[in-house]
């Protein structure tokens, strides 16, 4: 193990490069989030964004460079599991939750403690209180619905549902993958308003197209496309950039 | 903790199949014991023999309801658990005939005589005594089912593949068990049982014992299963099933809960092998065959998958229908019939019965939001080897 740079980022990606197939999904790719940053990452299909989260959440594993989570630990020697224990949240694309499982249960099983079968079958998961689970539920007003099950709710909530289910989790840092693909206008701002509400005690990076959405976050967007930065700075300089534009947004 | 635990007893399916199971273990041996044979409500000896193999099936379906309903683990191996435990229990009763046998020897069975062995192989030691005996009914089937689960569930084998080699390994150990030089008596496999635990093992007495055991044994494992399946562990392993990566993405190691779930089904497939044996007299290879494992897996589809309940239902009514068709003029169309059951179940009862009726009730009693529910518990039917 090469030793590693001494950093503050809560995440340090550095030259990260991914080949399927001689097909470069990520090339040479740096990015730094800062602790306690909300960073928004645009750019077309196929730029990189979803390889992206599976190099930092150990579903895929770099042909070259370093992800150091915190300033410690090399992500690209972890496994998934190690990965979520050391604290970082992902949000998939498609809304994932546990289907056949009231709310209060896919809360419960999301909330952060021990988590091995032994301590499911006799131990503290078994002692977890209503309380805690009650009051993530709250902060996605999903409350109301605590005993359904996740199967029956809407697209938009279980999309909430999966966002209460990281903020459970308690990460330090949650990577949330298109939140709200298919919402309505009113539910895109209210998750815009809850993602904001959730940046003051966590870091977060968000990928998401909605422009409209990423102008209502309000943060650094960093543009990706064919695996690398092409540009980074606020909404305004990002979306006024020339290559920008010609590879993404459009004239 | 027991109040919790008797709480998750006191369900409607827990109470029916439970008061069940007390009155046939109650009924069956009294009507056999104290009525006349010629009396209208005499069970015959041979019946309750019967009746005691098919609730060795449903010990073992349960067993398998669990891994698969419960976890989406589609083994197609779960006989070779069942098949193990059957022979640890076939070595004890072997080596309780003693010079009863054929050629008299007072150690060495039959067969190893015949093949002009002069010591008992290492692996028969310690089988004369029925406690070291009934670990290894345990023991076997959980340390296969370990390191197998390990090696497949660490590589991330999943569906139609861990399928496949769980059907390989079946298959690989009935060839294996077919050799005379592996020392479990080949093609003829383990017979002529003389006694268990001293009782003489075709008396009336020790039938009706070994039918009482099945079922406080069959109790025991729906008490177990339905204690698993409702904790948070049981949650866990439903959660895998619904969608194991956000499973593993929320910090669960996934491979340790599957395990777990893995071994335990393997340790009781093999206590209902063990209870099988002396009920039919002969444990032989041919109990490791692939296809004995798939019709494990029809009664459980049959029964109602994840329901626990409906996995011992659809082993009974399974082997009720088979014992029926193969006997007389309809016996060369059994295999179509069963064919036949599992298109039909899949089709037009993909949650079995149990499941199936469980939604009629709840409608009948105009509960919709209940029915609504239900119906959400289909998600395993959506994706039926994940």
């Amino acid at each position: 193990m090469t030793a590693l740079p001494v950093t503050q980022s809560v995440l340090y990606l550095d030259g990260i490069s991914v080949a399927f197939d001689g097909f470069k999904a990520l090339n040479e790719l740096s990015l730094y989030l800062e602790p306690g940053e909300m960073r928004a990452i645009i750019g077309p299909n196929g730029a990189g964004k979803t390889t992206m989260m599976d190099v930092i959440t150990g579903k895929t594993r770099p042909d070259t460079g370093s992800a150091i989570f915190n300033g410690r630990h090399d992500l690209t020697e972890l496994d998934e599991a190690e990965i979520a224990n050391l604290g970082v949240g992902r949000k998939f694309q498609k809304p994932t939750v546990f289907e056949s499982h009231s709310l209060a249960d896919n809360i419960r099983l999301a909330l952060d403690g021990e988590r091995s079968p032994f301590s499911a079958l006799f131990g503290a998961r078994n002692r977890i209180l209503d309380d805690r689970i009650d009051e993530v539920l709250a902060r996605v007003r999903l409350l109301d619905h605590r005993e359904r099950l996740a199967g029956d709710l809407s697209h938009g909530q279980k999309q909430w549902l999966e966002i209460a289910m990281l903020l459970a989790q308690d990460p330090k840092l949650l990577l949330v993958d298109e939140p709200v693909a298919g919402m309505t206008d009113a539910e895109t701002e209210e998750t815009a308003h809850l993602l904001r509400d959730i940046s003051r005690t966590h870091s977060v990076i968000v990928v998401e197209h909605d422009m409209h959405f990423v102008r209502l976050l309000n943060v650094k967007v960093t543009c990706l496309h064919e695996g690398s930065v092409l540009a980074e700075g606020t909404i305004d300089a990002v979306s006024a950039n020339e290559r920008v534009i010609e590879v993404y947004l459009g004239r | 903790m027991i109040t919790r635990a008797l709480f998750n007893l006191s369900d409607t399916g827990s109470r029916t199949f439970l008061g069940v199971l007390l009155a046939i273990a109650i009924l069956v041996p009294l009507s056999n014991l104290t009525l006349a044979p010629d009396h209208a409500l005499h069970v015959p000896t041979h019946i309750v023999s019967l009746v005691g193999k098919y609730l060795c099936y449903a010990i073992l379906a349960v067993a398998l309801d669990l891994v698969w309903g419960f976890c989406g683990i589609l083994s197609l191996g779960h006989a070779a658990f069942f098949a193990l435990g059957g022979y640890a229990m076939g070595m004890y009763l072997m080596r309780q005939i003693g010079t009863r046998g054929v050629y008299a020897d007072p150690i060495l069975p039959d067969f190893m005589v015949f093949l002009n062995w002069k010591d008992l192989p290492w692996f028969w030691w310690g089988f004369d005594s029925f406690f070291f005996a009934a670990l290894m009914i345990v023991l076997v089937p959980g340390l296969l089912a370990f390191v197998f689960g390990w090696l497949a569930f660490r590589s991330r084998v999943t569906g139609v593949y861990l399928s496949i080699i769980t059907q390989a390994m079946t298959y690989a150990l009935m060839l294996a068990f077919f050799r005379n030089e592996m020392g479990f008596g080949g093609n003829n496999g383990l017979t002529d049982f003389k006694d268990i635990l001293g009782f003489d093992i075709q008396a009336q007495t020790t039938r009706v014992g070994l039918f009482i055991a099945t079922v406080a044994t069959l109790a025991l494992t729906y008490i177990v299963c339905r204690l698993l399946v409702t904790s948070t562990y049981g949650k866990v392993l439903v959660a895998i099933r619904d969608a194991e990566s956000r499973t593993r993405f929320l910090g669960y190691r996934v491979e340790h809960y599957k395990l777990v779930a893995f071994v335990a089904s393997a340790c009781i497939a093999g206590i209902a092998g063990a209870l099988y044996v002396p009920q039919v007299g002969i444990i032989n290879p041919s109990e490791f065959a692939p296809a004995n494992s798939i019709e494990a897996v029809i009664w459980v589809a049959v029964g109602g998958r994840g329901t626990l309940t409906g996995a011992a239902l659809g082993a009974v009514a399974v082997n009720f229908a088979k014992s029926v068709f193969t006997t007389g003029a309809l016996a060369p169309y059994w295999l179509f019939v069963l064919g036949g059951l599992f298109i039909v179940t899949t089709l037009f009862l993909p949650k079995g019965i149990v499941g199936t009726a469980g939604d009629l009730i709840r409608r009948l009693r105009g509960d919709r939001a209940a029915a609504g529910k239900t119906t959400q518990d289909s998600a395993p039917v959506r994706q039926p080897a994940e």
